[in-house]
């Protein structure tokens, strides 16, 4: 594996000074250092978050600090109650589901729990569902369909997991089935890009009236590692693949691949979470609206009509 | 040599392309390594007469077995694909399309005909693994979409022979939502109650298994192929052990409840036949 180059050191070592000040200094030199380290660290953020690297891109949106669904929910939606298991086989932690409210209206919330420290990312299986976990989901949005309520999901995997288990219980089917199911599920969809969208596992609760995406998040087929591997037979070539792959929010805006992006101010949300939410919630809000002027069968036209433009080719 | 090795998911132009049994002379199998006589093979549609391995055929020859009298009539032939991303690699995508193009003798990995089977019109897909590694990219997409919206206009079923490793990358984000397309159209066709038979050769991998390979009414495989989401190193990898022989095999997924049946080839086109006769309702 390539050794992941250290960009954010710079903001890291600010942000270090800032903490010992504030811990140690007297207060009357204080006040005037802060503001002159705060200034220094805003400077460097923009310096280093307006060049980033699709590469760079990847890490930002796999930086286990950014927020994550449970962190979305507790910030955005209120009364939250999870709900556990597709009735078949089990549940699985890596894909969250419940009810809760968005500013008074009730919704159904899916969305991939990565976890933020090694503990949590274990219990998680690092956000990779399994069989269970889509079918876990798929059950929550036949539920939305059944009593009207909106589903909100956010997407931030690695990926589909790639194990002997998952396999033998139909991982491939499982993602099927939600695909076919959501392009005509009978109530509104909204999936929001979060960190990662990897591939076909992101997809199998991403297929939505509105696909929005996190500034510094991605999404691809494959993941760079994964490509260069295959392409260049080296993984250590995946900042070169990550060109490639096209997978930042703006490149995937322009090729119409998604329907907004919704903006991070330089250092990314793992340093804003509070602005990042707020973000978050007035494209919900809007979106919600907007959507709910439809009748049911206009939306799932357009949802479906969205997705059958998707593709570059020429007719000859 | 003149026979080939067992091929793999990630396939270049030279080992991509269906098995040619040269007239006249002794093939080694590759399921049983028995030297056996090639115009046999041929004759038993390239399977093994000693222990029935199914060798890989190409999408034309697939037809020739399929189609009533092998005649079918190629419909949706006018899409070529593009390079949407620029895409960097060892070598520029268009090249690579060129160089398929030229070594399979198809414009893309996917060939979509009107045709019987067992005097039942159908609309028959069958990808090409040799182009591409039978990868599904806009074109196979967008075809599909318009061979469904075709079944749905004509009253027909849809046929879907599947041998892919999965989504191709070189467009990247375009490929993946492939996947949403063609299962989305296959939600207008269950809406129809038209029927939809999904065939799954050696290997239907990826993207292609996780969208319509595994959406058929009914799905049916061919004995011993490579059928799954993940290919098998990446899952060795993971997990770091070896797979047992018959992981992801045609077999396995009959046991664990993913297949309807697995067919010889030589059954395939009656099985097909009777199949659709079930669900058409013709009254
Ligand atoms: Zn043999």
């Amino acid at each position: 594996m390539q050794e992941v180059k250290d960009f954010e050191s710079r903001i890291r070592e600010i942000e270090e000074k800032i903490e010992q000040i504030k811990f140690y200094e007297k207060p009357e030199k204080k006040e005037k250092e802060l503001l002159k380290l705060e200034r220094e660290l805003k400077k460097e953020m923009e310096t280093i978050y307006s060049n980033l690297t699709p590469w760079q891109t990847v890490q930002v949106a796999r930086n286990p600090k950014r927020p994550q669904t449970l962190d979305i929910i507790r910030a955005i939606f209120s009364d939250f109650v999870e709900i556990h298991g597709d009735r078949h086989f089990g549940d699985d932690e890596a894909i969250v589901c419940g009810f809760a409210r968005f500013e008074g209206i009730n919704c159904a919330v899916i969305g991939h729990q990565k976890g933020h420290d090694t503990k949590e990312r274990a219990f998680r299986n690092f956000g990779m569902p399994k069989p269970e976990g889509y079918r876990k989901a798929l059950r929550v949005m036949k539920l939305a369909e059944k009593f009207s309520l909106p589903v909100l999901t956010f997407i931030d995997t690695p990926g589909a997991y790639p194990g002997m288990d998952a396999e033998e219980r139909g991982q491939a089917e499982a993602i099927a089935v939600n695909l076919r199911e959501m392009a005509a599920l009978k109530t509104i969809i909204i999936s929001t890009v979060t960190g990662e969208g990897g591939s076909g596992g992101a997809l199998a609760i991403g297929v939505a009236d509105r696909v929005n995406i996190l500034k510094y998040a991605v999404y691809s087929v494959i993941s760079p590692e994964g490509c260069a591997a295959i392409l260049y037979k080296d993984a250590s070539k995946a900042d070169i693949a990550a060109q490639s792959l096209r997978l930042t929010a703006k490149d995937l805006f322009s090729f119409g691949l998604v329907d907004r992006i919704i903006e991070e101010p330089y250092g990314g949300a793992h340093h804003f979470p509070e602005i990042v939410f707020e973000n978050i919630k007035q494209t919900l809000r809007e979106q919600l609206r907007e959507l709910s002027q439809l009748e049911i069968e206009e939306l799932i036209k357009q949802r479906k009509e969205k997705f059958y433009r998707m593709g570059a080719l020429k007719e000859v | 040599m003149w026979f080939r090795k067992k091929q793999k998911p990630e396939a270049t132009p030279e080992k991509a392309k269906a098995v040619k049994v040269p007239k006249g002379l002794w093939i080694k199998c590759e399921g049983c390594g028995q030297i056996v006589y090639g115009d046999t093979v041929e004759k038993n549609n390239k399977v093994c007469p000693k222990c029935n391995y199914h060798f890989h055929i190409s999408s034309r020859e697939r037809l020739e077995l399929l189609c009533d009298e092998g005649k079918y009539e190629e419909i949706i032939t006018n899409l070529q694909p593009e390079d949407p991303l620029n895409f960097v690699d060892s070598k520029p995508y268009k090249e690579r399309l060129n160089d398929y193009q030229k070594k399979s003798g198809e414009t893309e990995a996917i060939v979509v005909v009107r045709t019987e089977i067992e005097k039942i019109r159908t609309i028959l897909c069958v990808m090409e693994y040799g182009f591409m590694g039978g990868s599904m990219g806009s074109v196979v997409g967008e075809k599909i979409k318009r061979a469904i919206d075709i079944c749905i206009e004509e009253r027909l079923p849809l046929v879907i022979v599947s041998a892919s490793g999965g989504a191709r990358m070189q467009e990247s984000v375009f490929s993946l939502m492939q996947m949403a397309k063609v299962s989305a159209a296959l939600s207008d066709l269950a809406k129809e109650k038209l029927p939809y038979i999904s065939v799954l050769t050696d290997p239907t991998t990826g993207g292609v298994t996780a969208s319509y390979a595994m959406l058929g009414d009914v799905n049916i495989a061919e004995p011993k192929a490579l059928i799954g989401f993940a290919g098998p190193r990446v899952i060795e990898q993971t997990i770091r052990q070896k797979l047992p022989e018959n992981f992801q095999k045609s077999e396995f997924l009959l046991e664990k409840g993913m297949v309807d049946l697995v067919v010889h080839r030589n059954e395939l086109k009656k099985t097909l036949g009777l199949m659709l006769s079930f669900l058409l309702d013709r009254s």
